[in-house]
């Protein structure tokens, strides 16, 4: 193919040049052209290399549904892969490149792929290197994978800018063709919310750029601008439709246009909720499956006309047509005034309509009726093709070959409506047997269908259609107010296609699906091998799979199917669409939820002073908690375990303001945490706190912290950081679902309150110091007491004896506005003592050593008894979980207990190590139970670890083996006593 | 898929949090027997139309709606709230 730049016509302006690069070469073409038109404009003829068998192949189509010329667009940080040539404005410095080539387009060493003919063929891979075991596989794929393919992602975060918008309307139009258009206007008219959409720069879809109806295009445009009532979005694709009427659009906002403000997003996601929706989607054009029908040069017939008449570029300098309709000879003779050199038309069928019979007379051009396209010659472009008598009842070739000259070949089967969308919306795709087309079926009263892809391929039915349609619609959202009945034009068959699938009796790979190499031979292989429905036929053979989503393969696909199994096209089926309709960037679904932007980020009271401290940081949820404050050169073990020991020798402090608290007030406040927790709460004394264990209605706990009785109605429950809002969510359930006779109101107060726990033996002495009114001694201020009072620079605070720790510990709550101003206070206070603040590291630490759990071993398999707290439960007082607690496979010996572990060795125990008896270790083996959690005892000084262990409490002084296979670990240890360190609480009593 | 709430109008489902099937109700605490509660915590029906579900608006006013949804068309056929709050709000 040799196209070129005609001297007149398309929506270009030739005054305005545009200078781009293609593989490293530089071409020109004009604002208004498309890549693919530019390109094609300046004699391209070679676009991308094929999926599978590295086919040399060019300019499919002229729309989104093009398979095959797929590029890469690179900026200077920006790497878009498989973006379609046709698709992409051309504007000056644009970079694209062709792909899946090696080492370049023109030559591409991995196109020995299809010397193997006919090996390569459906299901190939699976039968040759999956084998019995997956081994053989294991070794082919990345060479495969490496061979297949199309553009390659981006290696780096994409710098540009998207953003979303939640929109609303009474009617989304998609299409902006004739029918799109004229549906839009009478819709605002009548005072509808429109939005008007087209995936194109330029409305006028099927017409877009044909002289004789830009007029009316243009009048039509102006006409809904004028409406305030109506929005127009061109270059906006409708990639999903989703639940309620919502619908998913991808607007592509400054790519054409890289002037535009920096502050414009690179795309728009509107998702967009409507009444109704009305789809004016058209048609996209059908290829004829035959020998050699991929060849570079071989195009869509239509195509040829919309890049003459859109783009002005004759797609070759000696045209043929191969049709099996009268769709293809619209307009021959405008085009021939244009100068595109039509030279024969080539048509399956053997008599042709009167009009179309008109158009090739006025031409002048040759006829050949009858005969079908047999083989196309030449390899990088066409030189001729083949030509021979056929007989459309058997779709085999009765006659005797011979050649005609030309270079460049326009193929069309007819004309499948675009029913991706209402296929999408629940519409049952049906076969019209008079069309030979599939429509979209019966609506489920949330959309309607006009124009083309309803089955109107005459222009004055079209928008007789859109007319009738949208006042049907307008009634229904009580917009018109009209009674006359409306009668919908009849669907007219002015293609006469004669339907043709493939042609027959002659060698040579004839494609169905071009962009995934899948073949008509392909297809009856699936047949031969059992694959009848068509659904399985799409995933052994891939067709339709592509990024095109099969958008020019699929009927013929089926057709085929069709004839393979000796049924007709309804009888086989359809397979359904799903979104999206083209591929959407992962940047525009994400939008601004990026980074930190994905979600919000949740700091404490004395969040910078831990930054100015030097604390690493890290993630609680969404909070932000200090992990380690490393000194010097401490790396991250160094530095837990000094925070751990100074902890146990002097005073450490730690911000547990990110603990959830839940403020529990009203009459039942007691009643309702009886029910809740496991343990009872009724007889709490006012001024005391008591931890509390929270089960599931399944017996399995769920959750666990300490809940303080400020008041007789009046309780502060505290949950784990991580489970806060899960907490009050279920016992908001109970309150309102289960017990609304319950008088019990509950508020998250988390935000409100900032805290810190200090333990270490001399924490009384700095409470002193800090807190001097408080009577700190034994008696005065017993644990788990709560006391307010004031610090001497008079801070609130709240405080109460709890220990996580098992040192003497008190937590101290202050409103959160005084968070660092107490934290500071408290640091002056403990400085003489040396006070150390510490990070989650040291906290999990302590805690170990102490045997308290946390959500490591709270794993949601863990009930009260296997953690060592069944005995805490009620026995009187039916709770949440009371009943479910006691079956049988809860109480089974074998279930897991938790234990403590010590490593023999100096090597530390893996979280997530598995417990076996044997030392030698050959994988697999029975699992004992496995590591939960695991730290270096600076008490003990030891590596120690909490375990769930099979049986553990009877396994106490056994020797085991922590295993951690994927990394070669071996650890001996010996299984001891949860409770690692001051079992008998002294320290923290004392 | 916009769900009714009493206080704060059509608000989108990412608002909401989803508490499961609403027309289970909790065994009576003392008298149930064991098959009761399997019923309680296990057992759905998962049924293909009109579903009456618990839905809270935690990302607003936290109120608790029971809905009919249908679960073919996600049409909302019905709302009403729960709890003790529930007088005078909802149908």
């Amino acid at each position: 193919m040799s196209g070129f730049r005609l001297d007149s016509g398309g929506q270009i302006d030739r005054n305005q040049p545009r200078t781009f690069t293609f593989d490293g070469r530089k071409v020109s073409g004009f604002a208004g052209d498309t890549l693919a038109s530019a390109l094609l404009a300046n004699g391209q003829t070679l676009f991308g290399r094929s999926f599978k068998y590295h086919r040399p192949r060019g300019l499919m189509s002229v729309g989104s549904e093009e398979p095959n010329a797929l590029v890469t667009l690179t900026g200077p940080d920006t790497h878009e892969p498989n973006a379609r040539a046709t698709m992409v404005e051309v504007v000056d410095g644009l970079n694209a490149s062709s792909q899946n080539r090696w080492p370049s387009l023109s030559v591409d060493l991995l196109s020995a792929n299809q010397i193997g003919g006919p090996m390569l063929q459906a299901g190939f891979y699976y039968k040759t290197f999956m084998g019995p075991t997956r081994k053989a596989w294991r070794f082919y794929e990345r060479f495969i994978r490496r061979a297949a393919g199309l553009g390659k992602a981006a290696q780096k975060p994409d710098p540009d800018r998207y953003e979303k918008i939640n929109s609303f309307a009474d009617l989304l139009v998609v299409g902006g063709g004739l029918a799109g258009l004229t549906a839009a206007l009478k819709a605002a008219e009548k005072g509808a919310r429109v939005i008007l959409i087209d995936e194109h720069a330029r409305f006028g879809g099927y017409h877009r750029g044909d002289p004789r109806e830009q007029d009316t295009i243009n009048s039509l445009l102006e006409r809904i601008q004028a409406f305030d009532n109506a929005t127009i979005l061109p270059r906006t694709t409708c990639f999903g439709q989703y639940d309620c009427s919502t619908f998913g659009l991808v607007e592509r906002v400054t790519a054409h246009n890289p002037t535009e403000t920096e502050f414009a997003p690179c795309e728009r996601l509107h998702v967009l909720r409507v009444r109704h929706a009305i789809l004016a989607t058209g048609a996209i054009e059908r290829p004829l499956v035959f020998p050699g029908n991929d060849a570079p040069g071989v195009m869509l017939a239509d195509a040829i006309r919309a890049y003459a008449l859109r783009f002005g570029v004759s797609a070759g300098k000696n045209i043929v047509l191969f049709t099996s309709h009268d769709g293809a000879y619209r307009q021959l003779s405008a085009l021939q005034d244009l100068g595109v050199p039509i030279n024969a038309i080539v048509d399956t069928r053997t008599t042709i309509s009167d009009i179309a019979m008109a158009q090739v007379a006025a031409t002048g051009m040759q006829l050949i009726t009858g005969h079908a396209v047999t083989r196309v010659h030449g390899y990088h472009g066409i030189k001729r093709v083949s030509v021979a008598p056929f007989d459309p009842y058997t779709s085999k070739i009765n006659g005797k070959e011979r050649a005609i000259e030309c270079d460049c070949l326009g193929m069309s089967g007819g004309w499948t409506p675009s029913i991706h969308l209402t296929s999408q919306m629940g519409g049952v795709p049906e076969w019209d047997s008079t069309l030979h087309t599939v429509l979209p079926g019966k609506s489920n009263g949330t959309w309607s269908v006009c124009g083309s892809v309803a089955g109107y391929f005459d222009r004055d039915d079209t928008i007789a259609s859109a007319e009738t349609m949208v006042e049907e619609v307008l009634r229904k959202l009580s917009l018109s107010r009209a009674r006359k009945a409306v009668t919908h034009p009849e669907k007219q068959d002015v293609l006469n296609v004669g339907p043709v699938w493939s042609i027959k009796g002659i060698g040579g790979k004839a494609f169905v699906d071009f962009q995934h190499d899948v073949t008509a031979d392909d297809i009856t292989i699936a047949h031969q091998e059992g694959f009848l429905s068509v659904e399985h036929l799409k995933r052994y053979t891939t067709l339709g799979m592509g990024t095109d989503q099969g958008k020019l393969s699929n009927i013929n696909g089926l057709a085929l199917m069709a004839e393979a199994r000796g049924l007709d096209i309804p009888t086989v089926g359809t397979t359904r669409f799903r979104p999206p309709y083209t591929p959407v960037s992962f940047g525009a679904l994400a939008a601004d939820a990026r980074g930190g932007h994905l979600q919000p980020t949740r700091r404490t009271a004395m969040h910078y002073w831990h930054l100015d401290a030097g604390a690493e940081m890290i993630d609680a949820g969404l909070w932000k908690r200090p992990r380690v404050y490393r000194r010097g050169s401490e790396d991250l073990e160094q530095a837990y375990i000094r925070e751990a020991r100074m902890t146990r020798q002097s005073i450490g402090i730690v911000d547990v303001s990110t603990l959830g608290k839940i403020n529990v007030q009203g009459p039942d406040a007691a009643q309702f945490l009886d029910r809740v927790y496991s343990n009872g709460f009724a007889k709490l004394p006012v001024g005391k706190a008591r931890y509390g264990l929270m089960l599931r209605e399944d017996g399995i706990v769920y959750d666990d912290g300490t809940t303080w009785r400020l008041d007789d109605t009046n309780f502060l429950m505290t949950t784990t950081t991580a489970q806060a809002a899960a907490v009050l969510e279920h016992m908001e359930l109970y309150l309102s679902v289960h017990w609304p006779d319950l008088k019990v109101h509950l508020t998250s107060v988390t935000d409100q309150w900032a805290g810190a726990a200090v333990a270490g033996p001399k924490v009384r002495e700095m409470l002193q110091i800090a807190i001097p009114e408080t009577d700190f001694d034994n008696e005065a201020f017993p644990f788990m007491a709560i006391r307010h009072g004031k610090t001497s620079q008079g801070i609130p605070v709240m405080m109460c004896r709890l220990s996580f720790s098992g040192e003497m510990a008190y937590e101290v709550y202050t409103p959160a506005r005084f968070g660092l101003a107490l934290w500071e206070e408290l640091h002056s206070a403990g400085k003489e003592m040396d006070l150390v603040s510490y990070g989650t590291e040291a906290l999990d630490t302590l805690r170990i050593e102490k045997g308290h759990v946390v959500n490591s071993e709270l794993n949601g398999r863990t009930t009260a008894e296997m953690v060592g707290m069944g005995a805490m439960a009620s026995k009187k007082t039916p709770y949440i979980g009371s009943a479910m607690k006691d079956r049988p496979a809860f109480k089974d010996r074998r279930r897991h207990q938790l234990v403590g572990l010590v490593s023999k060795s100096d090597e530390c125990v893996l979280i997530g190590s598995h417990l076996v008896r044997n030392p030698a270790l050959k994988t697999p083996c029975l699992s004992l139970g496995h590591v939960t959690s695991a730290t270096y005892s600076p008490a003990l000084e030891k590596y120690v670890a909490l375990a769930l262990l099979e049986n553990g409490q009877e396994l106490i002084g056994r020797d085991l083996y922590a295993t951690f296979p994927m990394k070669g670990i071996h650890v001996a240890v010996e299984v001891v006593d949860p409770c690692f360190f001051d079992k008998d609480g002294e320290r923290m009593r004392g | 898929m916009l769900i009714p709430c009493p206080h704060c109008g059509d608000r989108d489902v990412s608002e909401y949090s989803y508490l499961g099937d609403a027309t289970i109700k909790r065994p009576n605490q003392e008298k149930a027997n064991p098959h009761k509660w399997e019923t309680f915590v296990y057992n759905r029906q998962n049924p293909r139309g009109p579903h009456k579900e618990l839905w809270q608006h935690n990302g607003g006013c936290r109120l608790i709606v029971e809905i009919t949804r249908d679960t073919i068309s996600h049409e909302i056929l019905s709302m009403k709230a729960t709890g003790p709050h529930k007088t005078g709000l909802g149908k």
